[in-house]
């Protein structure tokens, strides 16, 4: 691999809803030996990484994938004659699905990725997560999909209250009863369309581990974490990670079990009596990923050089008991620096 | 004593307990940190009765009441386990 790497990024929005880009840079930026350029890659001329210019090279607004993978790519392309990209790490949720889609063309053009195949994708889906879990033998709480609000009274009998409403993709609220069930149904339904995920409610603590597969069932490197402070959104603000066994076990198992490639957060719950449930599968690495590489564990800049084709030894150690708390800081910005990236779609 | 501290409680001196399998914090006095040190130097509780009835000035029935008490805490908060 070249000592120099360019590297693009996106998940800029270090906001209370935090992405994963800025802590996917710091982690690069720690990589010991190596320089590395950042690119950000932007959605929003307000993504506060935009300004993080002791963070961020150079960035570039890129289109919404809702406006179709040939207009990002072309865009990816003129990213490319600019910058000669290395490697991309795409953070978003919503826009995983179009990466993995242009990977083949994006390594055509010289450009390395490291996601989840089509395929590990879309079976980690949360409403596909009970025959996940019976597919590799993983605990996880009984879900069902609901497709209509007709199928609401059936689906309603498999479960005891409180039941969990989710969003296809985002959102989820507990409901003690049906008048709150249909409520819940309603917004996530006008929200993120449906289906909408009934999910049993497990009374417990829950944990979150990030972890790095290798594509061929090893575990490259895991981290539990605890969170200690939540938002109001359900982010967590600050948090700390654990020693528990278990944990890492659950992990382990399921990369072994489905060879999961690249970065990932695992959700869990654990009930009284010490059942793990997993809970969900989110195919990136969480907003919290910099917890990791400060207690030893730089996944970020692992899955680059395994895409380099690099043999990576698996971590098998880092510091517990060590806290993130984030914050909240007023970076001042200048108009000519706004105007930029809002008028050239370049800063 | 047939209850035995986790593994992985950690005891700081100025009576932050830390357990790192599920991240709960908690506070106890000098005289926690005292018997919480105890234990993990896996002592019956006779030792530890013995132990803080040289140190303070109580009698040891007194103090085998307040360390049941303390125990059932520990095992309350998934701090100890019965052997």
């Amino acid at each position: 691999m070249k000592q120099q790497l360019t590297i693009a990024v996106s998940g800029l929005n270090n906001t209370d809803n935090p992405g994963p880009g800025i802590p996917v840079i710091r982690a690069l930026r720690d990589w010991k030996g190596k320089d590395v350029r950042i690119i950000g890659i932007s959605y929003d001329h307000l993504e506060p990484g935009l300004y993080m210019h002791d963070l961020v090279d150079k960035s570039y607004s890129v289109p919404f994938p809702s406006e179709g993978s040939d207009n990002l790519l072309l865009r990816l392309e003129y990213i490319h004659q600019q910058e000669k990209l290395d490697f991309i790490f795409p953070n978003f949720d919503a826009e995983l699905f179009t990466f993995m889609k242009l990977a083949p063309q994006l390594e055509q053009m010289g450009i390395k990725t490291f996601l989840p195949t089509l395929d590990q994708f879309e079976e980690r889906h949360k409403y596909r997560l009970s025959e996940f879990g019976i597919k590799y033998g993983l605990n996880v709480p009984l879900s069902i999909t609901v497709g209509s609000v007709s199928e609401v009274p059936a689906a309603l009998q498999q479960f005891e209250f409180p039941v969990v409403v989710k969003g296809k993709f985002y959102e989820a609220y507990i409901a003690y009863n049906i008048e709150q069930v249909y409520s819940y149904f309603n917004k996530l339904q006008s929200k993120w369309g449906l289906p909408i995920i009934f999910q049993q409610f497990v009374y417990g603590n829950e944990y979150n581990v990030t972890a790095l597969g290798d594509g061929k069932g090893n575990t490259i490197g895991a981290v539990p974490m605890r969170k200690q402070f939540i938002t109001d959104k359900g982010k967590a603000w600050a948090g700390i990670t654990l020693d528990e066994p278990k944990l890492l076990e659950m992990t382990h198992k399921l990369i072994a079990a489905n060879k999961w490639r690249g970065g990932m957060e695992l959700e869990l719950i654990k009930d009284k009596e010490g059942k793990l449930f997993i809970v969900e599968i989110n195919p990136r690495f969480p907003a919290w990923v910099y917890l990791p590489v400060a207690c030893g564990q730089n996944m970020p800049a692992a899955a680059v050089r395994l895409a380099f084709g690099e043999e990576v030894e698996p971590f098998t150690q880092y510091d517990v008991g060590k806290l993130f708390v984030r914050y909240s800081w007023d970076n001042i910005v200048t108009l000519s620096d706004f105007q930029k990236i809002s008028t050239t779609g370049e800063l | 004593m047939n209850i035995r501290l986790k593994s992985n409680i950690a005891v700081s001196d100025n009576g932050f307990v830390f357990d790192s399998s599920t991240g709960d914090s908690y506070s106890v006095n000098p005289i926690g940190v005292e018997i919480i040190q105890l234990m993990k130097e896996n002592k019956s509780s006779e030792e530890i009765i013995q132990s803080l009835e040289e140190r303070y000035e109580v009698d040891a029935q007194t103090i085998d009441r307040d360390l049941y008490e303390f125990v059932q805490v520990l095992l309350s908060q998934q701090l100890a386990e019965k052997l």
